[in-house]
């Protein structure tokens, strides 16, 4: 194998310019390639720039070819920040790996007119761009679920808005599922909003909470908890009759807890114990 | 132990028990079961997922549709993990007890919402629950 790579070496450093010639005219000449996306200098530009940290890796390395040796750092580098601004500008994973592997053809060209074991070039070749093209999908991927991952963060802080209802009442609706992490930031911002607003009241609203398990009712009741320690009561509505079936199926003990299967029922109770009173001054003009 | 036709679910995040919930309420929806029931199997499930990320770390959940001898369908449900194992079995399915630092309601509770409920599991031997929430259609 260390063979085969020596040939590429010298193809890589003798018939550069070529090389380079034909694997820009092959990526533009690939089915779907994006010159929407991508300008025929940059294409260029960075089909150098790789040439240029592959042939340092392939030399450096010329016995092994391990893609993930210290020694070919600078091509993943490479790699990993092509595939992300790839991946940004909307290059599908296939045409960000169509990159590394349009190079097969022209370099498989050059090879044929090396010297040795023709079968053996052409397979640590293969070998060779089969790995890199991996790497780009991989690292193309990488990209992508960081991005899943800072939105699941942003989602976090979204969905967790904090309502002032009345003077000394906030509302906390629920959406979604409750998650350790997700409770954490809720119950932080409830906690938060309490004081800001000196509110004496938190309503706790669950209607939009697909499935109460034991873990979502030991999160609620450590919220309850904490915001009754700083002078709040807590008041769970929403509780729909398939949750109170499931409650009582588990066992779940919520008889220390205000609850109301409607936010409109938890309201009345909140405003009622703030000292307020709902008056209908007149007869709504439908009726 | 697992049967062919069960669909698998790998259990390694929160995120993987909300899958189990989600795919074990399809199911259940196909056998047009009525929603109270969906929801007592989707929590059941939960709880045993849970378990398994609390205790296991990671594991399995096998789902597939079933049918007994007098044609009932339903949903069974096979929890699978190679983790530490329950040794006071008795006391796991007790309310109240736990070693993780929940409520204790988990499996006792997961027992009460569904029709059949097994548990098999030894110290270092991992554990494996199984339960099957019938239709009530025929």
């Amino acid at each position: 194998m260390s063979e085969g790579l020596s040939v590429i070496e010298g193809v890589l450093r003798g018939q550069r310019e070529t090389l380079l010639a034909e694997w820009v005219k092959a990526q533009l000449a690939a089915p779907g390639v994006r010159t929407d996306l991508i300008s025929e200098s940059e294409l260029r530009v960075e089909s150098d720039r790789f040439l240029t940290a592959l042939v340092e890796a392939v030399s450096a390395d010329s016995n092994a070819m391990d893609i993930m040796d210290p020694r070919w750092d600078a091509v993943r580098d490479q790699l990993t920040t092509l595939s992300r601004t790839r991946a940004t500008r909307g290059f599908s994973p296939t045409e960000t790996a169509t990159f590394v592997f349009s190079l097969k053809e022209p370099l498989f060209e050059l090879l044929k007119s090396t010297e040795g074991d023709l079968v053996a070039t052409i397979w640590s070749a293969t070998q060779l761009v089969d790995g890199l093209g991996l790497y780009t999908s991989e690292a193309y991927l990488r990209s992508r679920e960081e991005v899943i991952r800072r939105q699941q963060d942003e989602l976090i802080e979204l969905s967790t808005p904090v309502v002032k209802l009345w003077q000394g009442v906030v509302a906390l609706p629920l959406i979604g599922t409750l998650d350790s992490a997700r409770t954490q930031v809720v119950m932080e911002s409830l906690l938060q909003r309490i004081v800001e607003t000196d509110s004496a009241i938190a309503i706790i609203d669950i209607t939009g909470v697909p499935t109460v398990d034991t873990m979502v009712a030991q999160h609620l009741l450590k919220a309850v908890t904490a915001a009754r320690l700083m002078g709040a009561d807590c008041i769970i509505s929403g509780i729909r009759p398939l949750i109170a079936q499931t409650i009582v199926h588990l066992g779940l003990d919520l008889s220390e807890v205000t609850t109301k299967s409607s936010l409109a029922d938890a309201v009345t109770v909140a405003l009622e114990r703030t000292g307020h009173q709902i008056v209908r001054r007149k007869s709504a003009s439908a009726e | 132990m697992a049967p062919d036709a069960a669909e698998r679910i790998a259990i390694d995040s929160d995120a993987d028990v909300v899958t189990a919930r989600q795919r074990a309420r399809a199911l259940a929806v196909t056998l047009e079961m009525p929603s109270t029931d969906q929801t007592l199997l989707a929590t059941a499930i939960s709880e045993i997922a849970r378990n398994i990320t609390t205790y296991a770390v990671r594991g399995e959940v096998f789902i597939e549709l079933v049918r007994d001898a007098k044609g009932r369908r339903g949903v069974k449900v096979v929890a699978r993990d190679q983790g530490p194992g329950i040794a006071d079995l008795e006391r796991a399915l007790t309310d109240g007890y736990t070693t993780g630092g929940g409520l204790g309601l988990g499996l006792p509770g997961a027992r009460r919402l569904v029709d059949e409920f097994d548990i098999q599991t030894a110290p270092g031997e991992g554990t494996t629950v199984t339960l099957v929430k019938w239709s009530r259609s025929a």
